[in-house]
C-alpha cells in the first residue's frame, strides 16, 4: 500500500512561537553539548568584541584563491611547519643543553641522546628538521621561480624569503658547532675561515664571529645565543611579513592556468 | 617637545644599543698575551726530519685549545731563506692555510698533505699543489735551557717573509698583505 506523503504541519502564528534565545543565552533547550558550544561562542564574543580579531582572522584565511592551484603552493606553509617544529624541539633541547667548550657541551648533548627519554628522538627531530627545512626552502622558492611568483607587485616578497633563506643558512651554520664534537668544531673553523677570505673586512669578521682571535669559549656561546635568542625572533618577524604580504597580495595562479573566455567570465560573475 | 622627546628616544636607544654593540665587537680588538711552551728537550729534534709536537693555543677550551706542530732544528742547509737566519727551529703549524684543516707530514713523499681539499706543501711549508694561498704558518721558537719553547704564531708569504698571524684562506702575496689587514687581536711578537 503505498504511502501517503506526510502534510507539513501548519506554521504556528506569530504571537504563539516560541522567541528565539538571545545572542550569548541557551534557550533552555539542548544538554551540556549546547551549553559547552555556547560557553565557547561566548568567550571569543568576549574576546572579540574588545579587539575586533575576527576580521583580520577572516582576512588572512578566506581568502579567494586562483584557479589551478595545487599541492605545490603548500611548500610555502610545509616551510614553516618545519621551522615550528624546529622552534618546538630547539626549545625542549635548551632545557638539557650547556654551552660549555671544556666538554660541557659535548657531554650534556651526549646526555640527552642516551640517557633522557625520548631524548634521541627530539634530537633527531632538530638535527634532520634542519635538513628538511632547508630542503623545504629552496623547494618553495624554486615553486616561487617556475611559476614566475616573484613579479610584480611580490618582488618585495621575494626579498623577504631571499632573507629569510640566508637567515635558515645562518641557523644551519650556527647550530651545526653546538654538539661541540670534531665535526662540529672543523665545520666551525672552516666556515670562519670561508668567511675570513672576504677582502678588507674579512678579517675583521671573522674575529667577530670568534669573538677573537682564536678559536675559543666565546665561539660557543656566541653561536649558541646567536642560534637559540638573536636568529629565530628574527626568523618569526620576517616570516609574519612574509605571511602578510602572501594575504595582502594573493597567491598567483600557476602560469598553465588560461585565463577563461569573456562571456564565461561574465556567467561566472553572475553565479 | 617634539625635538626633545625624539632626543629622549635618541639617548634613551643609544644607552643600550651602543654598550651592546661594544660588547658584542668588543672581543675583535682585544690583544690575547703571548704564550711560550715548553714542547721538548732539545735532543729530540733533528734538522733532517720533523718531529709532531702538542701545544696549547688557547688553555681555556680542554682538548678543544690544542693543536699539532711540526718542529726540526734549523738546517743551514735547507734553511736557505734570509728570513730564517737565526732562528733555532722550524716549527710548522698544521693549520692548513686553505681553510684550516690540519694538514699532516707525510714521510714517504716528503710533503704536508691536507686531508680536506688537497692541500700539498714541501719540505719548507711552501705550497706545491692544491687550494692553499700562501705557505704553511710556523711558531717562534727559542731554547731555554735544554728545552725547546714554541711561542706566537706568524704567517708567512710564499718568499718566507713573515707577517702577523692571519687566518687560513688569505693571501699575503702582492696586494694580499693589505686586503686582508694585520688584526689587532693577532699580533706578530
Amino acid at each position: 500500500m503505498p504511502r501517503v506523503p506526510k502534510v507539513p504541519a501548519p506554521p504556528v502564528p506569530a504571537p504563539l512561537r516560541e522567541p528565539p534565545p538571545r545572542p550569548g543565552q541557551s534557550n533552555g533547550k539542548g544538554g551540556p553539548l549546547e551549553g559547552a558550544k555556547h560557553a565557547g561562542i561566548t568567550a571569543v564574543d568576549w574576546i572579540d568584541e574588545r579587539t575586533s580579531l575576527s576580521g583580520g582572522a577572516r582576512w588572512m584565511m578566506f581568502r579567494k584563491v586562483p584557479k589551478g592551484t595545487n599541492w605545490f603552493y603548500t611548500l610555502g606553509s610545509a616551510t614553516m611547519f618545519a621551522f615550528l617544529s624546529q622552534a618546538v624541539t630547539g626549545v625542549f633541547l635548551a632545557m638539557y643543553y650547556r654551552p660549555d667548550a671544556s666538554g660541557g657541551a659535548y657531554e650534556s648533548i651526549r646526555y640527552v641522546t642516551n640517557e633522557v627519554f625520548l631524548g634521541q628522538f627530539v634530537r633527531g627531530m632538530h638535527k634532520w628538521g634542519s635538513s628538511v627545512m632547508v630542503i623545504l626552502v629552496f623547494l618553495h622558492m624554486g615553486r616561487t621561480f617556475f611559476f614566475g611568483a616573484y613579479k610584480y607587485p611580490r618582488e618585495l616578497n621575494w626579498v623577504i624569503g631571499v632573507v629569510l633563506l640566508i637567515l635558515t643558512m645562518v641557523m644551519s651554520f650556527t647550530g651545526y658547532l653546538l654538539p661541540f664534537d670534531q665535526r662540529a668544531y672543523w665545520a666551525t673553523v672552516v666556515g670562519v675561515n670561508i668567511n675570513g677570505t672576504g677582502p678588507l673586512i674579512g678579517p675583521y669578521l671573522s674575529d667577530f664571529l670568534r669573538g677573537g682571535s682564536e678559536f675559543g669559549a666565546t665561539t660557543l656561546s656566541r653561536f649558541y645565543a646567536i642560534h637559540m635568542l638573536l636568529l629565530p625572533g628574527a626568523i618569526i618577524a620576517l616570516i609574519g611579513a612574509h605571511l602578510y604580504l602572501v594575504a595582502k597580495l594573493g597567491t598567483t595562479a600557476p602560469p598553465w592556468q588560461k585565463p577563461l573566455p569573456r562571456s564565461e567570465e561574465l556567467n561566472e560573475a553572475e553565479v | 617637545m617634539t625635538i626633545s622627546s625624539q632626543t629622549a628616544g635618541a639617548i634613551g636607544a643609544a644607552a643600550f644599543v651602543l654598550p651592546a654593540l661594544g660588547f658584542a665587537i668588543g672581543p675583535v680588538f682585544k690583544s690575547t698575551p703571548h704564550r711560550w711552551e715548553v714542547v721538548g728537550p732539545t735532543d729530540m729534534f733533528s734538522d733532517t726530519n720533523y718531529v709532531p709536537v702538542v701545544l696549547t693555543v688557547n688553555p681555556t677550551i680542554g682538548e678543544a685549545g690544542k693543536t699539532t706542530a711540526y718542529v726540526r732544528r734549523f738546517n743551514p742547509a735547507i734553511d736557505t731563506d734570509p728570513y730564517d737566519e737565526g732562528t733555532p727551529y722550524i716549527a710548522i703549524s698544521t693549520r692548513c692555510a686553505h681553510l684550516g684543516c690540519p694538514v699532516r707530514w707525510v714521510d714517504a713523499a716528503e710533503r704536508f698533505i691536507c686531508p680536506c681539499h688537497g692541500g700539498v706543501y714541501d719540505l719548507l711549508g711552501r705550497r706545491v699543489g692544491g687550494p692553499p694561498v700562501r705557505p704553511l704558518d710556523r711558531f717562534y721558537t727559542r731554547v731555554t735551557g735544554n728545552n725547546v719553547e714554541l711561542g706566537p704564531r706568524f704567517s708567512v708569504n710564499s718568499q718566507l717573509r713573515r707577517f702577523s698571524p692571519r687566518d687560513p684562506g688569505q693571501p699575503l702575496d702582492g696586494i694580499g698583505q693589505y686586503l686582508y689587514p694585520s688584526r689587532p687581536g693577532a699580533q706578530k711578537l
